[in-house]
């Protein structure tokens, strides 16, 4: 029984995809079955086979870039449905959240999202839940599962295997939602998917002292964030805004400078690993939920840290 | 904003509406660790639903005519929420009576309400902010046979023709379809109202219809709950000594 991992190799291959192809893979290994990937980008077969070291057996590849939800429906539950497949696995980014729930329909497969964890046995997941406030554990009842699993949640680990490609060029009908134009990334590091990141708030008091926070994030290799203060002022772009009404982001590490730690703040940060703060007042209620406080000026801090970094030269 | 200058056909559009826990609620559990502990617990109507997805569609339909109706599936704990978008200016309201019990159930409940009514557009919210699951909209799309726009952050009409800014991969990206569309709803789409007095009266002579459930086979369930550990406390820095933030990070969080 083979379990199929759906990816988007547009330009690459993602670190989330590369968790999404391992989490499959050691699903299949406990019950028995290949790992297949399902995707559509535009990567040459070379790059799709190495998949193998996250656990792939086979990639079905089908050159397209902008499928829509049908679109890649169709293609995902027609390869499930071709290969047997009774586990299908998304990453829970923009692509996995609006494409699982059409696909778990159309299989008839109760769905999990934004997996934190292995399934067990009897494939109960564990999830967040109320904000990052607590977890559940859903079991999933039907014979066809499928899990979306949330970015930076599990280490893939590197094997050595190579994936067999196959081209798929199968007609998934015409797109139905046309991209007309794209504003490109603003950072380097997409903040959803980053490991370290840098955030900052209301205490920077104006867009024009971002720029050690930029250098602190330059120096980490980070994603930077903010509060949502910050971008209700156009201080900062919307796409950066973390928080229940914001991003839900789950890196690593999570630097907060300036940030008082509301609890709506809180809701899409707290299943960060690891929690840096630095405030002026040592009352702030950030410094709770934080593993390690900084009592001190932003302004201050920030360049000292950020030379440290350079210095220690990691 | 409200779009000006083209005057499109009305429409008829569908938002779907949910409750979930204020955010600032203590969160706990009963029964050991199973059930989700009701006291106490303020709800409001989920933020993307309400300040969003619904202002947009009031706004399409103040510019343009037409109609907004919301739907909910819950109980009768459900109505305040309810009566709440009938304030903000919803013109009618349909609440599926039952439990809402996973994204499956609730979406099966609202295609099977929506599938012969011809709407125009149905709105959601981009996910509750309780089980964060951003399934329910997907769903309800494949129910229905409709194209599914998620994270969509602006929503014009022109016509027929629908344009949307909405989430890429670090940044947004302009698409456009043809109506009749499923569209989640992420923050920016619009600005969040505040229901006057006017609105509360109107509310209570709003129709709020109440329909029964269709069966749905349940395809999950929730075992138990469990609270993250507790953080084991901050440890502090001086400010002057951020080698020793580094070491620590390196050395003892290994995170860097
Ligand atoms: C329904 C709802 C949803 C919300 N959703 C979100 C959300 O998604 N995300 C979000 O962030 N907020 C959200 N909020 C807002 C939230 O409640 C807070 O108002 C907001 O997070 C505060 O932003 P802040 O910490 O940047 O600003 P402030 O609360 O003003 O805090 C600024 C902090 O900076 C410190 N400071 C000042 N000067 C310095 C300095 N020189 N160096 C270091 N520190 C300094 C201050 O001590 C203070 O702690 C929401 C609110 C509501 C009601
Ligand atoms: N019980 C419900 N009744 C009506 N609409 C709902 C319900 N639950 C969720 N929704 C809608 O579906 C969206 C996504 O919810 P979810 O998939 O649970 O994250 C919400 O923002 C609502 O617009």
């Amino acid at each position: 029984m083979s379990v199929l991992v759906y990816i988007d190799s547009k330009d690459g291959i993602a670190k989330n995809a590369q968790e999404a192809v391992f989490y499959g893979s050691k699903i299949a290994a406990k019950t028995g079955g290949d790992t297949i990937v399902v995707t559509s980008g535009n990567l040459d077969n070379d790059a799709l086979s190495a998949l193998g070291k996250y656990g792939a057996s086979k990639v079905i590849a089908h050159n397209s870039v902008d499928l829509d939800s049908q679109q890649l429906t169709k293609l995902v539950a027609d390869v499930a449905n071709d290969n047997g497949s009774k586990v299908v696995i998304f990453s829970q980014d923009l692509t996995g959240k609006a494409v699982a729930p059409r696909v778990a329909v159309r299989l008839n497969a109760g769905i999990v999202s934004g997996a934190i964890a292995l399934p067990s046995d009897d494939f109960v997941v564990k999830v967040n839940a109320f904000s990052g406030k607590a977890f559940s554990f859903v079991k999933i009842n039907s014979e066809v599962k499928v899990i979306s699993v949330l970015p930076n949640s599990l280490q893939p680990e590197e094997g050595a295997g190579t994936a067999e490609v196959q081209n798929e060029s199968c007609d998934l009908g015409a797109s139905k939602v046309i991209v007309k134009s794209r504003v490109e990334p603003t950072g380097e590091i997409d903040l959803p998917e980053a490991e370290l990141v840098v955030s900052a708030g209301r205490g920077l008091k104006g867009p024009e002292n971002w720029g050690m926070v930029e250098d602190l994030a330059k120096a980490l290799g980070a994603a930077t964030a903010c509060s949502r203060p910050v971008a209700d002022s156009d201080w900062r772009p919307h796409h950066e805004h973390v928080g229940q009404t914001g991003v839900a982001i789950r890196p690593n590490l999570y630097i907060a400078a300036g940030i008082s730690g509301a609890i709506q703040h809180l809701a899409g940060v707290n299943g960060s690993k690891v929690i840096v703060v630095i405030n002026t007042d040592p009352e702030a209620p950030f410094f709770k939920a934080a593993d390690y406080g900084i009592v001190g000026d932003a302004f201050e801090v920030l360049p000292k840290l950020t030379a440290a970094i350079k210095a220690a030269n990691l | 904003m409200i779009t000006k200058s083209i005057k499109n056909n009305p429409m008829k559009i569908l938002v779907c509406i949910s409750k979930s826990p204020d955010t600032t609620s203590k969160i706990s559990f009963t029964e050991n660790n199973t059930k989700f502990d009701e006291a106490g617990i303020q709800y409001i109507i989920n933020p993307y639903d309400e300040w969003y997805a619904l202002v947009r569609g009031i706004e399409l339909k103040e510019a343009n005519g037409g109609s907004v109706t919301t739907i909910t599936v819950g109980t009768a704990s459900d109505d305040p929420t309810i009566r709440k978008a009938l304030a903000i200016g919803a013109d009618n309201a349909v609440r599926i009576d039952a439990e809402a019990k996973d994204a499956f159930f609730v979406a099966k409940q609202i295609a099977e309400y929506a599938k012969d009514k011809a709407y125009d557009l149905v709105l959601l919210g981009k996910e509750t902010i309780s089980y964060n699951g951003a399934q329910v909209g997907g769903m309800v799309a494949e129910l229905l046979d409709l194209p599914y726009i998620s994270l969509a952050s602006k929503l014009e009409i022109n016509g027929t023709t629908a344009s949307i800014t909405r989430d890429a991969k670090g940044g947004d990206e302009l698409v456009e379809a043809n109506l009749p569309l499923t569209i989640s709803a992420s923050k920016g789409m619009a600005e969040q109202r505040i229901p006057n007095m006017r609105g509360i009266m109107a509310a209570r002579s709003k129709p709020l219809t109440v329909v029964a459930p269709a069966e749905v086979a349940e395809t999950i369930s929730t075992i138990n709950y469990e609270m993250p550990p507790e953080k084991s406390g901050c440890k502090y820095v001086d400010a002057n000594n951020m080698e020793e933030l580094v070491d620590l990070l390196h050395n003892e969080a290994k995170v860097i």
